[in-house]
């Protein structure tokens, strides 16, 4: 672990991995002398007093990547239907069918944010979904369009343009200025896309919660999670 | 209690304190670019204290049209103020009666000005903001020609207080930069090169980021840097080797080297720094 100069109000963790990074950020990220932490892929930004804020990481027991409690499960369906599937088939010497259960078979885990409000870098799927971005990027990229790119999976939150191998779409809500937290994918979370029913059933809940209280949540109802 | 918009010029926002915090929902901290422009305006209309929002202008070209009477101030980059054609003090609070129109003329030194009014632009606020901002687009639209900008309450006797001096002069803007987080990916050389140069303020640059030419800075690491974290004022280094100094708009994560960040009030100077000036890094250690 290191601390990186960043301006004369944060600082900058560097970390071996993605794991560390989530370990220190929630070990963190309620101290009272940190106003905001933010997740890279393998970094933490602290906001806050640079010298106060070496102190207290220099004071801070190595936290261990281990269990977090708060980490929630979504389970996101997917109509796979997007323009670069066959292109994701040939690319990866798969069949359609098949890059659709590698897409569906394992969890993919919420690193970061970025891009676009809502937008979640999603990592830890099947490693032969590894596709390059598209030489040319769209300048329209519809809302809900579920991509691939590099290591990483992810959903568009809204219309823009994008570069992402666009393998199907979603109809769950990644950002809505009226809901609190407004993102749907925190840090941590873990994503598990499910093929849609052909005709989806107009109730059908776009977020299944792994606990059983993990009903709507109300402002200030986070228990401090961070932003 | 409104304004009529009669001509927005270049481009006009609504901006306020902004979102800060939001980073992990993948929301940048948007808000007025000169922030110290923001806050002596609304000192002269007797907001001092408030999250009030006002007007950002880019370039000049607003006018404005009582529909009200109403406390204004203009602060932040000089040019010409007129009130039905007659010129008013610039950093100065001004009156106008109702069918007056305030005249914000494209300016002789800097890029931003603001324009307050006792009470603040009453625009609907997103996430706690009533900031326009042009990345993630939240917040208000662009004014545009006839629109109509409520106007809150102000206190009930607003001071009118002294003028505030402009802190802007032509000619070289000069910042200072913290080093890092990533300077280890430069060459010495690189480094000199950054604080020994006199950049060219780019015209692509946007509340997104302040884009500089200048001769390109050699990376000592190669590859590609993992997304991490950003600030505002972070120097981003592109793929090219020019330097892109992020303003209030900028995205929360990205993949270029930052190899320093400005200081909050370099940030404010920025804002002002028109295309084609000059911008000169000074190292401090703060």
């Amino acid at each position: 672990m290191r601390v990186r100069a960043c301006g004369e109000s944060a600082v900058l963790l560097e970390l071996d991995d993605l794991e560390s990074a989530l370990a220190w950020h929630d070990a963190l990220h309620a101290h009272p002398e940190v106003d905001e932490a933010v997740l890279g892929a393998r970094t933490v930004l602290l906001r806050g007093e640079p010298t106060r804020l070496r102190s207290l990481v220099h004071r801070t027991a190595a936290p261990a990547p281990a269990d977090r409690p708060r980490a929630r499960e979504h389970r996101l369906e997917v109509r796979y239907d997007g323009p670069d599937l066959a292109q994701v088939a040939d690319l990866t010497g798969l069949s359609p069918d098949e890059v659709v259960r590698a897409h569906t078979a394992t969890s993919w885990t919420v690193a970061f944010g970025g891009f676009a409000p809502g937008f979640a870098y999603l990592v830890g799927g099947d490693a032969r979904l590894q596709v390059p971005r598209l030489a040319t990027p769209r300048s329209r990229v519809p809302r809900g369009a579920v991509g691939l790119a590099g290591a990483f999976s992810g959903v568009y939150p809204r219309e823009s343009p994008g570069g992402w191998q666009l393998i199907g779409t979603t109809d769950a809500v990644l950002f809505d200025v009226d809901r609190d937290p407004p993102a749907l994918l925190a840090p941590g979370d873990t994503v598990r896309f499910v093929p849609a029913p052909p005709h989806p059933p107009a109730d059908r809940d776009d977020v299944a919660p792994k606990r059983s209280d993990a009903g709507p949540q109300r402002h200030g109802q986070r228990g401090g999670e961070g932003a | 209690m409104s304004r009529r918009v009669v001509r927005p010029g270049a481009l006009t926002l609504v901006e306020d304190d902004g979102r800060p915090g939001l980073a992990g929902q993948g929301v940048g901290p948007s808000g007025a670019f000169d922030r110290r422009a923001l806050h002596q305006a609304r000192t002269l209309v007797g907001d001092d204290g408030t999250t009030t929002a006002v007007l950002e202008v880019l370039g000049g070209g607003l006018v404005l049209e009582a529909t009200a009477v109403h406390l204004v101030a203009v602060t932040g980059a000089v040019g010409p103020v007129l009130v039905d054609g007659v010129t008013v003090d610039h950093g100065r609070a001004v009156r106008l009666q109702v069918g007056q129109q305030l005249v914000v003329a494209p300016f002789d030194v800097g890029l931003r000005a603001y324009v307050s009014v006792a009470g603040g632009v009453d625009a609907p606020a997103t996430l706690g903001s009533r900031s326009a901002d042009v990345l993630a687009r939240l917040g208000p639209d662009a004014v545009a020609a006839g629109d109509l900008l409520d106007v809150g309450d102000p206190a009930a006797a607003p001071p009118l207080l002294p003028p505030v001096p402009s802190l802007l002069t032509p000619g070289v803007t000069t910042v200072e930069v913290v080093l890092g987080p990533r300077d280890d990916w430069f060459t010495t050389a690189a480094l000199g090169t950054l604080l020994g140069t006199g950049w060219t303020v780019s015209e692509r640059s946007d509340r997104i980021g302040v884009r500089l030419d200048g001769p390109p800075l050699e990376r000592a690491v190669e590859g590609e840097l993992a997304s991490e974290p950003c600030v505002r004022g972070s120097v981003q280094v592109t793929s090219a080797g020019l330097p892109v100094v992020l303003g209030p708009d900028h995205p929360v994560t990205g993949g270029y080297p930052v190899v320093g960040v400005v200081t909050a009030s370099g940030v404010d100077r920025l804002a002002q720094a028109r295309p084609g000036d000059v911008v000169r890094f000074r190292r401090t250690t703060r």
